[in-house]
């Protein structure tokens, strides 16, 4: 065997895999380092992938041809697409996955990816000399030497579990925490900070009673997530919903002081958006009940997920109050509930490619960054893996920009703004909400993934047949026209103002879709469902997405003036002291960048641009 | 965006009013401000220590002026440059002098606002801070000067970001109901937000009417004189332009029917306003001037109504609420208790102004604390889409919330461009904090 990649990517979860197979599609030549192969695509936490914006960045990874979308299709057992009452900017597909075969239909694909060395085996340091990495050790003492390294270690950094009032080292349970890879980043000068998240006790399915309770059946018409798949490989089954009630919360209520997060234990902050049941009955005590989402974890599984009773509690605290649940007066707790505290790397040191500015040629991804969740770990780890590979083969690095992607925002928001908590995509995040949808992930993206090498030819075919399709009917839609009165005559009422209205503009009429638009214009019948319904979408928001446009301009040309590394912002003293500390921490790469740096003036912002103009008179920022 | 044009070289320009006053001020501001201070002033100068020197033409010798000079070190200055100023004494030839000096010493005149353009390059104050300090050079009455003042001690931007709570507290709402639609919310939310936001483009409503009443304190209030021809209007103006504060003036665009005297009534600016021109008149020319005329008295802030006992009140300008009515020639009245003024004696004038500042104070009660323009214009472009985001909400389309949030989020950019910028995490934490959300 080989000592030497082009690129290593250390761990083997979402942001891992997502990472190792990017980064052997871009053509490097890639090694992924996980501690147990059996490990690798392993959900953690809640078995369901996608949802409002993270189902936005599953298209996105696909629309490059990564891999998440295509597995989470394979695995899927029941498929909701969420708001689909709503503007088709604000729908996200979301799926509920058999946690089993995720991680083997995961572990296949990863087998099968030509350029991808897979080894099992814990990392425990890194080399590196002059500034730069060189590779990482093994447990077992041997090194491998890498151009560049991507790490994506998840929780596992100094990882603490807690339950009631026990703690016990590990990375998630039944895995032992990174000790000595922590200590190393610690020692490189790399900024370290402490998150906490929890999760839920999980059920034995023969011991609820399912018929008392409501079920949530899956769509009819199931949203797939990947742009290549056609339909549901695994069977399709009904979730449940039951409801927490005064008895569960006065249970909860007496034993608060035995709670991990409540008998104040952590110094770290949990999510918000991800309360326990603790936090939700005492944040909010005049609510008499809470929600709960009984998920089974899969086919041949008999383990089920209560979305919505996260908890560290106790374990007989825990099963006292799960038993007081309707439906759960039998349930049998199979794994306690618990809350994890873990080490992160302020995202504010990295570049925009997610290489880290403490140490050349070494990259961070997923939940080492401070986020959250399977969908944004698995979206870094393709910048990170795009990346790391296009250093190691000497190429060009590549930006998503907010006005281009969710990834693009996240990558942003990480790197500009840091985290306060462990971050999850929403989509009130991207400000280009109503251009960026989940479905025209590909339109916005694929061609991009084509000129970069990572997209392969079947995509590349399928992409091409897609938009031909697309400019096909768009051409048709834009030619055609209705007077006033003739549209009278088809039914569509509007003023009588003599003004003809395209095909395109009719679209945005209440009541009007392509399927009355085929009664008028026979030469739109061959239109698939697709390809309508993309252009009825485009054409929802036609309004708005010529300002955006306009926007997304000026946000290119501003991040296109770049702020040379070196720039000394304390000797800036026009600057406001805050100011200045903050553009030292952060050292935005571009003048965009800088420009969302919080608390940032239009006065500093020419006063850096002066500066930079200054520095080099001749070419200016600008290029 | 202004990220362009980054001023060079080292500028000076007179900081007082053109004309005779006791004191003329330079101001200098750049890199070169120290050497030049040194080669007119002499060695030896502190920073922000204010010394008498004699200011000398480095090339002939000559001593210009006797005067208070003082440096200013970078990044403690106006401009957050090295900077200077010099206190002259307030003849125009001894400025003249000392400019051209600077000017033979490589100075360069500075482009209007350029100070301030510098100062802002230079990070030393936010754009709401510059225009209030904009406004406090130019006041020439107290009341303008406690106007600039509350917006450089950043009243503006407070209730500017009181706007922006309450509109990221709707945007808040929207967003509750698209991201956290799986989960329990109350199902009133739109509602909720179609009222919060109309609550909200009222009070933006009043704002803007608050900022004409602001221009009118920068610029002054005008005040029309009516009453029939020899009812005493023009000897009370020109008892008024004799007063010592009134200027009479021919303001370019005064048609030649219109006299103004401008003068400050109990600290207020006033312009008052002669309508001699006013008459019957048959000459289609001279009626089309009478009309404009007409349309000025009735567009004034303010009319006093001169009467006189046996004759008819003036026709074609309407009494409205607020108005003074007049005796006319009241010297010539034999009861006293009656309300008049005369130009002649001077009669009842301290009493007519006094009405005119109270009523005017009145209406300065309800005075917003935008004033200028370019800030009514933002909140305006705020209201326009908050207008849009609440037709969408309560329109017949379904009530789409990420267009109407998309709309609200431009009224937030609007409100942006007065002070500073809103932040996601703004929004997200209002969500948290009202609702159980999360599973
Ligand atoms: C208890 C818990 C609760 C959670 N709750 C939620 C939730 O409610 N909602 C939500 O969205 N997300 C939740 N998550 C987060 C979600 O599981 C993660 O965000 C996601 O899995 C992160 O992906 P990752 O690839 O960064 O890390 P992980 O999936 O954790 O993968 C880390 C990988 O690195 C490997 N590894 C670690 N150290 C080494 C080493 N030294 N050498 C070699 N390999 C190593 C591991 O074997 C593993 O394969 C939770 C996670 C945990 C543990």
């Amino acid at each position: 065997m080989t000592n030497h990649f082009d690129v290593i990517v250390v761990g083997g979860g979402h942001a891992g895999c997502e990472a190792a197979a990017a980064s052997a599609r871009a053509g490097a030549d890639t090694a992924m380092i996980t501690l147990k192969y059996d490990g690798i695509g392993q959900m953690s936490c809640n078995p369901a992938i996608g949802g409002l914006g993270k189902g936005h960045l599953v298209r996105e990874i696909d629309a490059l041809d990564g891999i998440m979308g295509v597995v989470a299709d394979q695995a899927a057992i029941q498929f909701r697409l969420l708001n689909r009452r709503k503007g088709p900017a604000v729908q996200g597909p979301r799926a509920q996955m058999d946690r089993v075969l995720y991680r083997s239909a995961m572990q296949k694909r990863i087998a099968k990816t030509t350029n991808l060395t897979t080894l099992e085996g814990e990392v425990v340091d890194i080399t590196y000399a002059n500034g730069k990495l060189e590779g990482v050790v093994l447990a077992d003492g041997s090194t491998l030497a890498a151009k560049t390294v991507v790490l994506t270690t998840g929780t596992f950094l100094r990882g603490i579990i807690r339950l009631g009032q026990k703690a016990t080292p590990a990375g998630r349970v039944g895995d032992s925490s990174a000790v000595r890879l922590a200590e190393r980043l610690d020692e490189l000068g790399f900024p370290l900070g402490r998150l906490k998240t929890g999760t839920p006790p999980r059920l034995d399915s023969s011991t609820i009673n399912w018929d008392a309770l409501e079920k949530q059946p899956g769509d009819e018409v199931p949203e797939m997530f990947s742009f290549l798949s056609a339909k549901p490989q695994a069977r399709q089954i009904s979730c449940a919903i039951t409801h927490t009630n005064e008895q569960t919360h006065a249970i909860i209520r007496r034993d608060l002081d035995k709670s991990a997060i409540y008998g104040g234990y952590f110094e770290s902050t949990g999510p918000r958006y991800c309360p326990s049941i603790e936090d939700k009955v005492v944040r909010f005590p005049d609510r008499n009940k809470h929600q709960i989402f009984l998920e089974p974890e899969g086919l041949t599984t008999e383990l089920v997920y209560p979305n919505g009773i996260s908890t560290s509690l106790p374990e007989e605290t825990q099963v006292e109050f799960v038993q007081s649940i309707n439906g759960l007066e039998q349930a049998r707790i199979t794994q306690f509930g618990y809350a994890i505290e873990y080490d992160y790397v302020d995202p504010k040191s990295l570049r925009y490619t997610l290489e880290t500015r403490n140490l050349e040629n070494l990259f961070l991804a997923g939940q080492i960054n401070g986020t959250t969740g399977y969908e944004e770990a698995a979206g870094q780890g393709l910048v990170a893996g795009i990346n790391a590979a296009r250093k190691a083969l000497c190429q060009e690095k590549i930006q998503f920009l907010r006005s281009d992607s969710y990834i693009g925002v996240m990558i942003d928001d990480l790197i500009t703004r840091g985290v306060t908590e462990p971050y999850r995509m929403f989509t009130s995040r991207a400000e280009f909400r109503l251009s960026l949808r989940a479905d025209n992930a590909d339109q916005r993206l694929t061609p991009k993934g084509i000129e970069w090498g990572i997209v392969s030819t079947e995509r590349k075919r399928n992409f091409d047949e897609k938009s031909r399709k697309l400019e096909y009917f768009r051409e048709i839609l834009v030619t055609k026209s209705l007077s006033p009165s003739e549209a009278r005559d088809h039914g569509i009422v509007m003023s009588k103002d003599g003004v003809r209205r395209t095909g395109l503009d009719l679209l945005t009429y209440p009541g009007v879709n392509l399927e009355k638009l085929v009664e008028i214009w026979p030469e739109l019948y061959e239109i698939d469902m697709k390809t309508a319904t993309l252009l009825e979408n485009d054409a929802v928001y036609s309004r708005y997405l010529e300002r955006q446009n306009q926007e997304a301009k000026s946000l290119v040309e501003d991040e296109r003036c770049k702020i040379p590394d070196e720039l000394d912002y304390m000797s800036m003293k026009g600057l406001s002291g805050e100011l200045r500390s903050k553009l030292n921490e952060i050292r935005p790469e571009t003048l965009g960048q800088a420009g969302r740096i919080e608390g940032m003036t239009p006065s500093a912002l020419a006063y850096i641009l002066s500066t930079v103009n200054r520095r080099n008179p001749l070419g200016h920022a600008r290029n | 965006m202004i990220f362009q044009a980054i001023s060079e070289g080292t500028i000076f320009a007179p900081a007082t009013a053109k004309g005779k006053s006791a004191v003329a001020i330079i101001r200098i501001s750049g890199k070169h401000t120290l050497e030049i201070l040194t080669n007119i002033s002499g060695v030896n100068l502190r920073p922000r220590e204010m010394v008498l020197r004699r200011i000398i033409h480095p090339k002939n010798r000559e001593v210009l002026d006797e005067a208070l000079v003082v440096y200013f070190p970078k990044g403690r200055s106006y401009t957050g440059e090295d900077s200077a100023e010099l206190h002259l004494h307030g003849s125009r030839a001894t400025l003249k002098a000392v400019m051209s000096c600077l000017l033979d010493e490589g100075l360069r005149m500075a482009e209007p606002g350029e100070f301030t353009y510098r100062a802002l390059l230079n990070g030393q104050m936010d754009l709401a801070q510059i225009e209030g300090l904009g406004d406090l050079i130019e006041a020439e009455t107290e009341t303008q000067r406690k106007q600039a003042q509350r917006a450089l001690d950043g009243e503006i931007s407070h209730s500017t970001i009181s706007w922006k709570n309450e509109l990221i507290h709707c945007l808040a709402l929207l967003e509750t109901e698209i991201e956290f639609s799986e989960e329990e919310i109350p199902e009133d939310i739109k509602n909720q937000t179609i009222s919060t936001l109309l609550g909200l483009r009222d009070t933006l409503l009043n704002e803007v009417k608050g900022v004409d009443m602001a221009e009118r304190l920068r610029d002054g209030f005008e005040v029309a004189i009516i009453g029939p021809p020899n009812s005493g209007k023009s000897t009370l103006l020109n008892y008024l332009a004799g007063r010592e504060a009134a200027i009479t003036s021919n303001y370019a665009g005064t048609t030649r029917d219109v006299l103004e005297v401008y003068m400050e009534v109990e600290g207020l600016p006033v312009c008052f306003l002669d309508t001699a021109g006013i008459r019957e008149s048959s000459d289609p020319i001279e009626k089309i001037g009478i009309e404009k005329t007409k349309k000025r008295a009735k567009d004034a802030d303010l009319r006093i109504f001169l009467q006189e006992p046996n004759l008819a009140t003036f026709p074609g300008v309407e009494w409205q609420e607020g108005d003074l009515k007049l005796m006319a020639k009241v010297d010539l009245v034999k009861e006293n208790d009656l309300k008049g003024v005369s130009g002649l004696t001077g009669q009842g004038v301290n009493h007519m102004l006094e009405d005119i500042a109270r009523e005017l104070e009145n209406r300065i009660e309800k005075v917003g604390v935008m004033n200028n323009t370019r800030q009514r214009q933002a909140i305006e472009r705020a209201i326009t889409y908050l207008v849009k985001a609440e037709l969408e909400l309560a329109g017949t389309n379904n009530g789409r919330s990420e267009i109407a949030a998309e709309e609200l989020r431009q009224a937030i950019r609007a409100l942006e461009t007065i002070t500073g910028a809103i932040d996601i995490e703004q929004v997200l934490g209002e969500i948290f904090s009202n609702f159980c959300i999360g599973k």
